[in-house]
């Protein structure tokens, strides 16, 4: 076979090239998707209670991510600051993680229970009561809005399902228990559970 | 990860480059049938324009195979293959690890130095508070503020009252084992007369007019109710953190509306524990700063505001 021939067949070409390209996913992706460090939870981290799983929605549906990063990396600068560096095992329950790529604020990957409940819900109805020169935007609907507790048990039931997270229906029962809670009850909740466990420790 | 994917990575991974090493010498050959270097290939387009057929220049191709014997070397001595974890034994943990106790080489000395000096001389120590400064902002400075001054419901620091108290070992306390204060709900205890008139005593303790009706019968309410924590007076108590209510300065306001609510639901201020998060030594530095913000000596407003 010389190099003409592989040139002049579009339908070789496309194969030979799919072949090169994927030896970079098989190598790199797959074998993490077997391996304990990536697939196991790590020590005491536990599926989002059905509280912290209706906060963690509130989080995705107003881009919390798009400002904060939930990763500590393993730099002094930002053990100091964050708390232990994040490890694969603490993230997967995640579905999907909230990593993020940008700090206009800081990392939240471990801010469960360095504030206090008052703090967070001060905090939340405007940033500038506690931290005057922040730039956060304010979210006071979150105390008007409650969430769905049928949607929460739904999406619970669904993670469990499809995606493996050991569930018990206890757990997804629980849900109904949220009539009438606020979304910023649930997303406190949420952020008070943060990165209390796992880690490297 | 287990053998197989060890070896599955390994295999692929040294395939690939022995791959690369192969394609390159596959395309480099030159081939029967095919024009001599140096001559056209006898392709012609547009009339007059021809292609030579000349080899890739050497160090182009020389480069290719530096990248190869990069890699390799990148292999030997990095993790990379698997379970291998190179000859350097090199890991971003072990970075980390080596970045740490470089830090705490470098600046525990300084801190241990510090924890040797006093409380009230540390406060005076202007290098000593450039360092506690930096460690307040990144701590305490969310609640308290950058200037200490703090916010409803977080305890002003510069002002000279103290809910658990302002001496140097008060403060060390605090900042070790946090502190959680428990003033209950009195809804339940109180109806909404009685809750009126309390808060109306309450009101007018710190020198303030309300009504004398409502006061006298406050007052007793205040008597069986308040009096446990906040004393006869209502001068408060350090140990149980129950701040005085006769110096006009108020945690939660001191609106009549204010003091009504806090009455009806109970305030649990907390502030969390800085033992672990900070350590021993650091905890020091921070008491001098903060036992400095409340007036420790040499310290005027111009120097808080300039700050």
């Amino acid at each position: 076979m010389s190099h003409e021939v592989v040139e002049k067949n579009v339908g070789l070409m496309a194969v030979l090239i799919l072949i090169v390209i994927s030896i970079g996913g098989l190598v790199e992706i797959v074998p993490l998707m077997y391996a304990r460090d990536t697939t196991e939870p790590a020590p005491g981290v536990e599926p989002y209670p059905a509280i912290e799983f209706a906060g963690r929605d509130v989080y995705v549906s107003e881009g919390c991510y798009g400002c904060h990063s939930q990763q500590i990396r393993p730099f002094r600068a930002e053990t100091e600051r964050y708390g232990d560096y994040s490890v694969a095992g603490d993230f997967v329950y995640d579905r999907p993680f909230q990593w993020g790529s940008k700090r206009t604020g800081p990392d939240l990957a471990r801010v469960g229970g360095v504030y206090t409940d008052d703090w967070h819900y001060v905090h939340l109805i405007n940033p500038r009561d506690v931290v005057p020169q922040s730039n956060m935007p304010a979210y006071p609907w979150l105390a008007k809005r409650t969430v769905n507790p049928e949607q929460v048990a739904r999406s619970m039931r669904a993670q469990q399902k499809y995606l493996g997270v050991p569930y018990s229906d206890e757990d997804i029962a629980a849900a109904d228990a949220l009539e009438g809670v606020t979304e910023m009850e649930a997303l406190i909740a949420y952020l008070q559970g943060l990165g209390v466990s796992g880690g490297a420790n | 990860m287990s053998l197989f994917w060890s070896l599955f990575i390994i295999v692929l991974t040294l395939g690939n480059i022995f791959a690369c090493w192969w394609l390159i010498r596959w395309t480099a050959k030159p081939r029967a049938g095919e024009a001599a270097a140096h001559e056209t290939t006898g392709h012609v387009w547009d009339g007059d324009l021809m292609e030579y057929n000349n080899p890739m220049p050497r160090w182009w191709l020389w480069l290719f195979y530096i990248t190869i014997v990069f890699g390799l070397a990148y292999l030997l001595f990095f993790p990379g293959l698997g379970n291998f974890k190179g000859l350097l034994g090199w890991s971003q943990y072990g970075l980390y690890e080596a970045e740490m106790t470089a830090a705490e080489e470098r600046f525990e000395p300084i801190y241990a130095a510090y924890a040797e000096i006093p409380v009230p001389t540390l406060a005076n120590n202007s290098d000593a508070m450039a360092t506690a400064g930096r460690i307040f902002a990144n701590n305490c400075a969310t609640c308290h503020g950058s200037d200490g001054r703090g916010a409803l419901g977080y305890p002003n620091l510069s002002d000279g009252i103290w809910q658990w108290g302002g001496g140097p070992e008060a403060i060390r306390h605090t900042l070790i084992n946090g502190r959680q204060a428990v003033m209950p709900a009195f809804a339940a205890a109180l109806d909404e007369a009685d809750l009126e008139a309390t808060a109306a005593y309450v009101y007018s303790m710190s020198g303030r007019e309300a009504p004398a009706r409502l006061i006298a019968a406050g007052r007793e309410h205040y008597q069986t109710l308040c009096v446990a924590c906040h004393g006869a007076e209502g001068k408060g108590n350090e140990a149980l953190g129950a701040p005085n209510l006769t110096d006009g300065t108020w945690l939660y306001g001191g609106s009549l509306a204010a003091i009504t609510e806090t009455l009806n639901q109970g305030r649990n201020g907390i502030m969390p524990a800085f033992a672990e998060t900070l350590g021993e030594n650091r905890v020091h530095l921070v008491t001098a700063y903060v036992y400095r913000l409340s007036g420790g000596e040499e310290n005027s407003d111009d120097e808080l505001a300039a700050r």
